[in-house]
């Protein structure tokens, strides 16, 4: 279980967020929206402990993520609105050399078949990243959550140039992570299909 | 955090950074190069009169070898910060501190350890006896490591400024002084026949407070920085 508890957010002289309060259950997905510049990634940096809350608390099980930081994080995966790639190394080289530095053991084998669950041909996988197109770098990018047994997962725009295909492939992920009791924390502009009852929504104003 | 977990990422991190050097040769080349040009260009400038050479050897290749680390340490941080792998690397279970040993060792492996090997090679120009181009290779060998320590926490500092290649200068060529006059004093001192333990018991010394202090000190400005 996810809390804010009356954070507030600070941009330059911008107060972003004021005093918001939200609980995100296990099984459950917030979808954050709001207009383009209204704070969902400033939120979704504050959860994830990359920016301080000017005032409140987020509270992971009950207690605050400062206290319990490696335990924390050892929970939580976070893609950013940026790829976290390296076009000198190939997809394949990305996904397992992210999860080694993340504390996960992997084998290659194990990637490719994360790359193939994301819909990435067998033959793009050793094509340095730098070659493929914006789309294709976003499904590299999202194939850790095949991976990871993690139970947090903050995503900054997921379907961000996804076609069709790659949003259908995510869209089941995350109904399937939900279904085992995890919790995702979604910044987007669309309507994600996980089923009502499983949804709850956050607009942020600005 | 445990300890396997943190060598486990020490060692992951170095793996990757080498990787990336060995994809994009031309990055190392150019401090390789910029080094033997620098000290190559003096004898050529001075002429070769040996007496001359020998009294600069020192100075030179001291400067040349702190002036090429310089030039590498602009893409420290600033190719994982732009395209958000430095934001990931702040997720990871382990202490950002233990990250940032990992990516300064890479960075002295592939820039600071050529320089030390080449750098006997360079002091041959220079007329220098066998004993100097030893105490010139170790001095190296200790001072190039705290270089790139000291220069972390200016490629830290700078992270996202413009223009940060010059502020990075700026920072950390002060703090690089102690470290040149040891270095360079040690080969002055040896090739005078004074000895070179005090200047390299120093440059030791400054080694191990690098290494105590310079971790947590980048930490903490790419944590500013990414805020």
């Amino acid at each position: 279980m996810l809390n804010a508890d009356n954070v507030s957010c600070l941009r330059g002289e911008r107060r972003l967020i004021t005093a918001l309060s939200f609980t995100v259950q296990g099984g459950r997905l917030l979808a954050v929206t709001g207009e383009n510049g209204s704070g969902k990634t400033s939120l979704l940096r504050m959860l994830c402990g990359l920016l301080p809350a000017e005032e409140g608390r987020i509270l992971w099980q009950g207690e605050d993520i400062r206290a319990c930081r490696e335990r924390y994080l050892a929970n939580l995966i976070y893609i950013g609105h940026l790829n976290s790639l390296k076009d000198d190394l190939s997809p394949v080289e990305n996904v397992t050399i992210s999860a080694r530095l993340a504390g996960e053991e992997i084998s290659e084998g194990k990637a490719c078949e994360a790359l193939e669950a994301i819909g990435l041909a067998p033959a793009i996988h050793r094509l340095p990243t730098r070659v493929l197109s914006q789309g294709q770098k976003r499904r590299v990018s999202l194939a850790r959550l095949w991976l990871s047994h993690r139970s947090l997962w903050i995503l900054d725009e997921p379907f961000a140039a996804l076609d069709d295909s790659a949003t259908g492939l995510l869209v089941r992920r995350l109904q399937s992570h939900l279904y085992n009791g995890g919790i995702v924390i979604a910044a987007t502009h669309q309507e994600i299909e996980v089923g009502a009852d499983r949804l709850d929504h956050l607009r942020l104003s600005g | 955090m445990s300890q396997p977990g943190m060598l486990a990422a020490l060692r992951e991190i170095i793996r990757r950074d080498i990787l990336l050097a060995l994809r994009r040769r031309s990055d190392v080349m150019t401090t390789v190069l910029f080094f033997i040009m620098v000290a190559s260009l003096f004898p050529l400038g001075i002429g070769p009169e040996p007496a001359v050479l020998r009294t600069i050897a020192p100075g030179v290749l001291w400067v040349a070898a702190l002036l090429s680390c310089l030039l590498s340490l602009g893409r420290l941080f600033t190719a994982d910060y732009v395209d958000g792998v430095l934001e990931q690397m702040l997720l990871i279970p382990q202490p950002l501190s233990v990250l940032v040993i990992g990516k300064v060792t890479a960075h002295w492996l592939i820039s600071g350890l050529p320089v030390v090997l080449l750098s006997p090679l360079l002091g041959l120009q220079f007329g220098l006896s066998g004993e100097a181009l030893g105490v010139l290779t170790l001095s190296l060998l200790l001072g190039t490591p705290t270089l790139s320590f000291i220069g972390a926490i200016g490629a830290a500092l700078t992270l996202g400024v413009r223009g940060s290649s010059l502020l990075i200068a700026l920072l950390v060529l002060p703090l690089f002084i102690p470290v040149l006059i040891f270095g360079a004093g040690a080969v002055t001192s040896s090739a005078s026949g004074i000895g070179a333990g005090a200047h390299l018991s120093l440059l030791g010394a400054g080694l191990l407070l690098a290494l105590a202090l310079a971790p947590w000190a980048t930490a903490t400005s790419l944590r500013i920085a990414l805020e």
